[in-house]
Parts: C-alpha cells; structure tokens; sequence
C-alpha cells in the first residue's frame, strides 16, 4: 500500500486531491441545509431575517421559538399521534412481514407458488388511488387510527427482502428443530428471526422511518384533528402557510418570528431521526443488498 | 389411514375417484405437515386480498357512472366513456408531457449520478474517510417529505437562501416557485441532493464484488489508475447500471403525487401538474371518482405494460427482473 502510494503520478495525487475536495463539498451540500436550520432555529429571530447570504453561526440566541413550538397543542398532539402509529404500525408490520417472509421461504410448501404469485404481482398492478380510498372508506375505516396502520401493514418490497434473508438460512436448521417437536412458530421466533437480526434491524428502521414521515394517508383518511401525526401538522405550519403568503404577499413572505418557528419545528420533527440514524446506519448496505439478490 | 382404505377395496374405485382421493390424502399430509404456516399466512393473504386485490376489483368503476349511494355493483355502466373523455380533455397532452418530462430529467441528470458518486468514492484511498462521505450522504434519504418541501420552499423564496446569493452576484432574485419554467429543474434537482447518497449503495456493492484478482492481473500488465477504470471497473458495474436504467425506464409514465402535491401551486400546473396529482384533485378534491379512476387505470396499465416490455429487454441481456 505504502509502495503504491509513493508510485502515485503527479497527475494521480491531483485527481486524489481533487476527489477529496469534491466529496468534502458533497457533505457540506448535504448537511448545510440541516445545518443552516439548526443555528437558524436557536437564533434570533429579527436578526436572522435580516441576515442575508450563508450564515454560519447562531445569530444571536433564542429558544423562543422552541417555547412556542412545544405550547403549540397541535405538534403535541402529532407526536403522540405519530408516535403510536410509529410503535403499534411496525410492530404490525414487523410481525405480518415475518409470517409472509417464513411462509414463501418454505420450500416444501405445496402453495408457495401461487401464493408468491399473488404477492408479487401486487408489485406490478394496483387498483389505484381512489379505489383503495373508496375500499378504506367502505370499511369504515375513515377517520380512524386504523386507516393510517392497516393499509400499508405489509410492503411487499420489505417481505421479498426478508424472504431472501429467510432463504439463506440452512434448511436442516428448521428440520432438526422440527423433529425435537418444534412447531413453525417457535422455528421463526427462536432461529429465524435472530439469525437474521441486521435484516430485522433494516426492517425495523424501514418501516418506523416510513410511518414517522408518512403524511398522505392522513390527509386522504382523517378528518379529525385530534388524529393528526405529526407530519400532517407540519405541513399545516410549514406548507399550507408558506405557499398561500407566497401567493398572496407581493413584497415580503418573511415574518421573524414565524419563520424561527419553521425552522424550530422541523428540527422538532427531524430531530428523532437525526438520532437514532448513525446506530442503524451500518446495517443499510446489507439489507439493501439482500433484497438485490435473486433467488 | 388414506392410503389403508385404498388398498382395501382397489378394484372399486373409478380412475376419477382414486385422483380424487390421493388428492384428499395429500392435502390432509401437506396440511398435516404446514399447518402452522398456512396459519402465519392467513392474515398475510387476508391482508393482500382486501387492501390489495379488493381496489383491483374496485376499479370496475372506471368503466361505471359511479355514484357512493349506489354502490360499485349498482351503477351503471357506461364503457369507456370516461377514457374518451380523459382523450379528448384538453389537460390530457399536458399531463403526459408533465409526467413524461420530469421523468426523461431525472433519467438524464439524476441516473448517472450515483454511478458516478460510486466511482469516485471507489477511488477514495482512505476508508474511514469513505465511510464517513457515505453516512452523511446517506442521511437525506430518511427525511421526509413534508420537511424537505419546506426547506426547498424556504430556500428558494423570494428573500430565501437562494435570491440572497443571487443577489449578491448582481442577479435579480427568481420567483423559483411561482415560475413554471423553473419547476422541473427544482424537483428534479432536489430529488438528485435527497436521493444520490442512498442511490450509490447498489453500485457499491457491485464494485466490492469485481474480483480483486482482475486489478492484480491489470497492475502486471502495467495499468494505471486510469486504464483499471476503465478496463475492469466500469465493465464490472455495467451489468448493474444496465439493469437499474432497465427498471428507471419501466417507471418512465409514473411520477408520484406525495412530492408534487406540496411542492406546486395553480400558477405552476402548466409545468409540474402530473397524472397522479391530476387523479388526486379530481378524485378525492373534487370527487369525479369514476373519471379518475379510469385515468389512474390508464396509467397503470402503461406502466404494467412498460415493466414487461422492460423485463423482455434486460431477459435479452441475460439478466432478467424476475
């Protein structure tokens, strides 16, 4: 390695120069937004507004914004909302596309193929946004919290990923468990699934991330805003607002205190991802990969 | 017991029914035997029935005057009334031009990005270095859309982020949001900065598994950086870049409607109002639930039509999607 290095041309430690610089550039493209949003949200708000160009550090300091952020009754009750259909969503999610993943991954299973079939053709044909708004209402799912956790319980993107990680555990496993008087039950929960922690942790951070930023199926199916996650409220704050001054106000669309506001509440929002992101990180690659491989 | 009762009396039994009964005895064995996994997949198929094959069977309505008090079964039909309508409507031309174009952007300036982020990051001599570019790049895939929406609209307001450098160059600040020019070139480009990082990971993986040995056997030969590049790197990933342009240009008629719909306004329909943000207003906006049922169902059946086209093809390359 050290040999190598020394071997490099001219032209080669300036191209090693240039992509160092490059992807330095990358990661601050990447995170300024994240970070002008963070210093901007603990700054005062007259002075931040008055600010123009990149902005480096805090102008100023104030946490007023977070104060008024937290009194809003609305982002509480979205996140106690989201936080439910986050916990109860993926563990229904978790537990449906594990019994899927064990099934199609049987292979002395008479109907595995129909079945798969069934499946998967899912993946290439659906009936559509409004059928499947009618189906809901004709549930009477409307306005429940169900709506939000019952159509989306398995994805089949998410059960193929899991099935192949399923396909690669060693048959005789399932077998001799089998004979010692296992029933397929306690073969999923006792080998399977903690044979395949990395793709359980994918799946977990899948499906949790999936269900903290959905926001479409409830504002299709509730009404009510006591139902709310969180997201929905957001986009009432930071969306609804923002493009109706924009197409009302001709000169400014900039209000100080209403914008640290924004800002402080999608650091509120994005905060729990920004967390518990750099523990799950190292298992990605491998769930992604799983999934790429066919069988 | 089954197979007792056949030897018993043989000489009986019709050629029918001795198919029926050892079809009897062997879905009583294979029930015997999986019984515990037909009971994990009941509610996996009960849940695909219902949430999925259910609005399949919905969408009869597309081909129906459909009214809620009536009920999909009780309408009445009208055949394709609703298509020749969505034909014949003076949206339709745009809305295929909207979805056909953001979508012909993205595979131009968005495809190739994360092959070529892969590469350079490939050529990264130190891996802690790599690793770190790669978390961070990472990071704007898991945030969600409502926030990144917001950002684009903060930045690129008119006193945003954007206008202020802008200005600083002596440029006039845009109105990015209000303009539909500027329309395509936002979504597009938002979609590269959220999506590249995450986008790479299938190429790497392609490039850790070209075998070592062929760099090696490049060095003897007296390859430089730029020829093993060129002679084993890009060959070794091609077959992936291949396929996933297979599968972009099977979504080349789909453009989802989560981003658009927070992103646009009526002053910018003339550019980002696609088909599924146009099934979204007329049918839960302004509920016309038939004719947007038969304009989602137009769209479907050209993207299912594209996909096994698109299957046919990459089939051809040796390297079939399913």
């Amino acid at each position: 390695m050290v040999a190598r290095r020394l071997k490099r041309s001219v032209g080669e430690r300036i191209f090693d120069n240039f992509n160092v610089l490059f992807m330095i550039l990358l990661i601050v493209v990447t995170l300024y937004p994240f970070y002008y949003v963070t210093i901007a949200s603990i700054s005062d708000p007259t002075l931040i507004v008055q600010k123009r160009g990149i902005v480096l550090w805090p102008q100023g300091l104030s946490f007023e914004s977070y104060r008024m952020v937290f009194e809003n009754p609305m982002i509480r009750i979205g996140y106690m909302n989201t936080i439910f259909y986050v916990v109860v969503g993926t563990a229904l999610n978790l537990v449906l596309t594990s019994f899927g993943a064990y099934g199609l991954s049987r292979r002395d299973l008479a109907l595995r193929n129909p079945i798969t079939l069934m499946i998967v053709f899912t993946m290439f044909f659906s009936g559509g946004l409004i059928p499947s708004y009618l189906l809901v209402r004709n549930l009477g799912l409307l306005n429940t919290r169900w709506a939000m956790i019952l159509p989306g319980a398995i994805s089949t993107w998410n059960l193929i990923i899991m099935r192949t990680a399923f396909l690669g555990i060693p048959e005789s496993l399932a077998e001799s468990a089998k004979i010692d008087g296992a029933n397929d039950f306690t073969i999923l929960f006792r080998i399977y699934l903690p044979l395949s922690l990395p793709v359980v942790a994918v799946m977990i951070l899948f499906y949790a991330v999936g269900h903290w930023n959905a926001y479409f199926s409830a504002l299709i199916y509730l009404r009510e805003r006591a139902l709310y996650p969180l997201q929905l409220v957001l986009r009432e704050i930071l969306i609804a607002n923002s493009t109706e001054s924009m197409m009302t106000s001709v000169v400014s669309d900039r209000e100080p205190i209403g914008e640290t506001i924004k800002y402080a509440t999608i650091m509120v929002a994005t905060l729990p991802i920004l967390f518990v992101y750099p523990f799950l990180q190292k298992y990605f690659v491998k769930g992604v990969m799983i999934g790429a491989i066919k069988e | 017991m089954v197979v007792m009762s056949i030897q018993v009396e043989p000489r009986k039994r019709t050629a029918m029914s001795d198919a029926l009964s050892i079809l009897a005895s062997r879905t009583r064995r294979e029930w015997r035997r999986n019984k515990y996994v037909y009971l994990m997949l009941s509610p996996v198929i009960l849940f695909y029935l219902v949430f999925h094959y259910a609005p399949m069977y919905g969408v009869i309505i597309a081909f129906k005057d459909f009214s809620p008090g009536w009920g999909i079964w009780k309408s009445p039909w009208v055949g394709f009334e609703w298509f020749v309508e969505f034909f014949n409507s003076h949206y339709f031309w745009r809305l295929i031009r909207n979805t056909l174009l953001i979508n012909v952007y993205d595979v131009i300036f968005g495809f190739p990005v994360p092959i070529i982020f892969a590469l350079l990051l490939n050529e990264l001599s130190s891996q802690k270095f790599k690793r770190w570019v790669q978390t961070v790049t990472y990071l704007p895939h898991f945030i969600s859309v409502v926030v990144v929406v917001s950002m684009i609209l903060d930045f690129l307001a008119r006193d945003g982020l954007i206008n202020d450098l802008l200005q600083l160059f002596g440029i006039s600040s845009i109105p990015f949001m209000l303009n539909p020019a500027w329309f395509r070139t936002v979504y597009v480009g938002s979609g590269i900065w959220q999506g590249f990082g995450w986008g790479a990971i299938i190429y790497l993986a392609a490039l850790s598994n070209i075998d070592p040995t062929l760099y090696e056997a490049a060095e003897i030969d007296g390859a430089g950086r730029w020829a093993k590049m060129r002679h084993v790197t890009i060959p070794g990933i091609l077959p992936t870049v291949i396929i996933m342009l297979i599968l972009r240009l099977g979504q080349i008629m789909s453009v989802g409607y989560e981003k658009i719909i927070l992103m646009y306004n009526p002053m910018t329909y003339e550019t980002s109002d696609v088909i599924s943000t146009f099934v979204y207003r007329k049918g839960l906006l302004q509920m016309n639930y038939s004719y947007s049922t038969a304009i989602g169902l137009f769209n479907s059946i050209i993207n299912f039509t594209l996909l096994i086209l698109v299957n046919r093809l990459s089939r051809r390359t040796g390297t079939s999607l399913w």
